[in-house]
């Protein structure tokens, strides 16, 4: 029998709505196409705050938070940036909670020389309107700019090289949280591959680190980002955490949260479309309507600005690795849907937020890392398409960037890609002269700019999916030299696509459809071998 | 190796050509000669302005004639005065950031600027720039006649000055950085590889944005 948010369509299903962007669409899917939606949302905690002191005073590995503290040491807390969660949280955000009370014991024990970092590594500086949503007014108002800041991977003083792992992988982190007594890192789960040794030994690092794992040989080894046991990243970052945790003191503290991206007027988005009701039917239409009239600014407004009532679903404290399996538990409690078999042909609308897009424009290189990057690697298990599959996305795949936020980005997407798509070459020839561009480096620096090495990473972020894939189709795309530059071909409905696939798939082609957001994953497994009723198997 | 050329005023800092100028007059020998010669220059004002729109070269050599007759000692020996009171309080914060960068990043760093070439040392210093391209007065029996050598460093020449220097010192145009505050400056922004809009006026703004060029605040 399968799970519930594994529906297979019939000659009576409804189209399927999908985001492609800011707008939504509606798709008719072949008979027998399977849609894999996300599970309901876990039950959120019904006293945070008593969970967060549960959890420091009892946590895993470790002896409780307030043992750890004497009069007068120094203390780092660093928390996790504006790229988590997507989008942003209503308020209070647990990590001001978490901060809250964190604060408060450290106050109670005559710590004073406390700072507050915002782990950044190489993503853009948070602004300060973006700090005090994160942080709340009171904490805001008492740390910022002084005591409450960005990290700032390119300034030398700040860095200090704490050691290099067994496989050479250099180990360079914020200064501050070096020579710190201890340093306390407040993370907030949105996904399995957050968190972990992530948290610090990236969060807290600068480019001499990040290129040890950063990298298209690195990535091309993941085999699934969400699943760290078959991730060569994971497994990178964790030696390099490994390493840090021998050299500093760190207690971890985590927070996963559940998929209520949708607040209650928009919550039928997450649902099947046959079991709408006929309001939710006409809201959806009504929706769609508007987006279609609205200007684009006008309807990232209302996708990003509003936040989401994400309900808090566990704190965990303690040792990092002891930590981070019970937060990997609980994430993939709330994203797992088993799915058997593979599929020819996936289908997938890009939403309109990433990661590195909080408050600016999916640009071309992002729709690249969501559709190669993220939503490919929302499995666990196998690839949810086989090697060589189809990958169909929807998406206008505009020519638009932020210039604050992705400076950097514009010279990779329209003078780099031109020259080659081939990681490798681009990692060779280009990745060294961007990271030692000042003009970019000034804006990572001074303004809001991401690290001129990102768009790099962007792109190898991509190269698993890539490797795998034989195809990826665009449907919808509003012109179509971005998705050739991205090695894309374009179709412009999914019934054409879905033509284009079929010549490439096998007869009769298994179709699954991931109805995103919310975040869902899928736990791939390869189908059972049919019986054989050959003379062998029945009577050999 | 590659280069990074910085526009200064504007740029680096918030002050113009007419500040150092205005320094300069006001500090003659005597205050009958600082007022003769401002009231000069009020005279000239309204030409200057038209200047200003219609051609920065013309500008400049308006702008330097209120120089003539003032003696090379006195322009030398005013110099660190006028840089450390009227320019080094006006650099922006960021400026000494970025020439740092660009200098930590192996570039040789060149300040090209219609300012005088003696004011332009003592920033160059300040900032560790390893070059200036600025503008020079022509000295006769010891004194300024109130005229620019040529070339006179603006508009579009400050390209071609960019261009020559890059040659001059192997640099690769095309691996080199430019950085200005105004559209006056696209000459030179187009030259290099690198084009860059610091703290830009309207028009370069618009450009930058049309043709992607880094835009940076370093008055933030």
């Amino acid at each position: 029998m399968t799970h519930p948010c594994l529906v297979t369509l019939d000659s009576r299903s409804a189209p399927r709505t999908l985001f492609s962007g800011d707008r939504l669409v509606d798709v008719d899917l072949p008979t027998g196409t399977r849609v894999l939606y996300s599970k309901p949302p876990l039950e959120a905690l019904k006293d945070v705050d008593a969970a967060i002191r549960y959890a420091i005073s009892h946590p895993y590995n470790s002896e409780p938070l307030y043992a750890k503290l004497r009069p007068g040491m120094k203390v780092t807390i660093a928390i996790d940036d504006i790229s988590l969660p997507l989008p942003q949280m209503k308020r209070p955000d647990v990590r001001e909670r978490v901060l809250t009370v964190v604060l408060d014991l450290l106050a109670d024990h005559a710590v004073d020389d406390v700072e507050i970092i915002i782990a950044t590594s190489v993503h853009r500086r948070m602004k300060d309107w973006e700090v005090r949503h994160v942080v709340g007014d009171k904490i805001f108002n008492a740390y910022w700019p002084k005591r409450l800041y960005n990290h700032d991977a390119e300034n030398a003083a700040n860095m200090a090289y704490i050691g290099t792992t067994e496989m050479g992988e250099e180990v360079e982190l914020n200064r501050r949280a070096v020579e710190s007594d201890l340093v306390i890192y407040v993370n907030l789960n949105l996904v399995p591959m957050d968190g972990g040794h992530k948290s610090v030994a990236v969060g807290l690092c600068g480019y001499r680190s990040l290129r040890a794992h950063h990298n298209p040989k690195v990535m091309r080894d993941c085999h699934s980002y969400m699943d760290p046991s078959s991730s060569a990243l994971a497994t990178s970052v964790e030696r390099m955490g490994r390493l840090t945790n021998q050299k500093l003191n760190v207690f971890t503290i985590e927070t996963t949260i559940n998929n209520r991206m949708f607040d209650r007027p928009l919550e039928f988005l997450a649902r099947n479309e046959d079991d709408l009701t006929t309001t939710e039917k006409n809201s959806l239409r009504v929706l769609k309507f508007t987006l279609d009239k609205l200007p684009q600014p006008a309807r990232q407004a209302i996708f990003q600005r509003v936040p989401s009532p994400f309900g808090v679903t566990g704190v965990f404290a303690g040792e990092t690795e002891a930590v981070h399996a019970h937060t990997l538990k609980r994430a993939y409690e709330q994203y797992l849907v088993p799915v058997v078999g593979q599929a020819d042909i996936l289908i997938t609308g890009i939403p309109y937020i990433s990661p590195y897009n909080v408050n600016s424009f999916l640009n071309p290189l992002l729709v690249q890392v969501m559709a190669s990057g993220y939503l490919f690697n929302l499995y666990k298990g196998v690839p949810m398409v086989k090697k060589g599959g189809t990958m169909i996305i929807l998406h206008p795949c505009t020519d638009q960037f932020d210039n604050e936020h992705h400076a950097p980005y514009i010279e990779f997407v329209h003078r780099l890609l031109p020259e080659t798509r081939d990681a490798m070459e681009l990692h060779r020839r280009y990745e060294a002269k961007f990271a030692a561009n000042p003009a970019y480096i000034e804006m990572y620096r001074a303004g809001n700019a991401y690290h001129p090495t990102h768009p790099f990473f962007m792109w190898y972020w991509g190269e698993a999916g890539r490797q795998h894939l034989g195809r990826t189709i665009v449907v919808g795309a509003d012109n179509e030299y971005i998705p050739k530059l991205l090695g894309w071909e374009t179709a412009r409905t999914m019934d054409e696509a879905l033509r284009m696939a079929k010549t490439t798939a096998p007869p009769r082609p298994e179709i699954l459809a991931l109805h995103t957001p919310p975040i869902m994953m899928a736990e791939t497994s390869l189908e059972k071998p049919r019986a054989s009723f050959g003379p062998e198997s029945a009577f050999g | 190796m590659a280069a990074s050329y910085f526009d200064v005023d504007g740029t680096l800092v918030t002050t113009n050509l007419v500040h150092p100028t205005v320094f300069y007059l006001l500090n003659q020998p005597t205050p009958l000669h600082s007022l003769a010669k401002l009231g000069r220059a009020v005279l000239r004002a309204p030409w200057m302005a038209l200047a200003e729109v219609q051609d920065r070269r013309l500008f400049n050599e308006l702008l330097f004639s209120s120089f003539e007759g003032v003696s090379e000692d006195r322009l030398l020996s005013l110099a660190e005065e006028a840089f450390e009171k009227v320019m080094k309080p006006n650099i922006f914060p960021g400026a000494k950031d970025l020439v740092q960068i660009s200098l930590d990043k192996g570039h040789d760093v060149v300040i090209v600027s219609g300012a005088l070439d003696f004011l332009m040392k003592l920033l160059a210093d300040h900032l560790g720039a390893t070059g200036i391209i600025a503008n020079h007065l022509e000295i006769k029996d010891h004194f300024a006649t109130g005229k620019l050598l040529r070339p006179v460093v603006a508009g579009p020449e400050k390209a071609r000055l960019v261009r020559e220097h890059a040659r001059s010192k192997g640099h690769d145009l095309d691996e080199c950085f430019g950085y200005s505050d105004s559209y006056s400056d696209v000459p030179m922004l187009s030259v290099v590889g690198h084009p860059a809009a610091v703290n830009p006026d309207r028009k370069l703004s618009l450009l930058a944005n049309a043709y992607h060029w880094p835009i940076l605040r370093l008055a933030a």
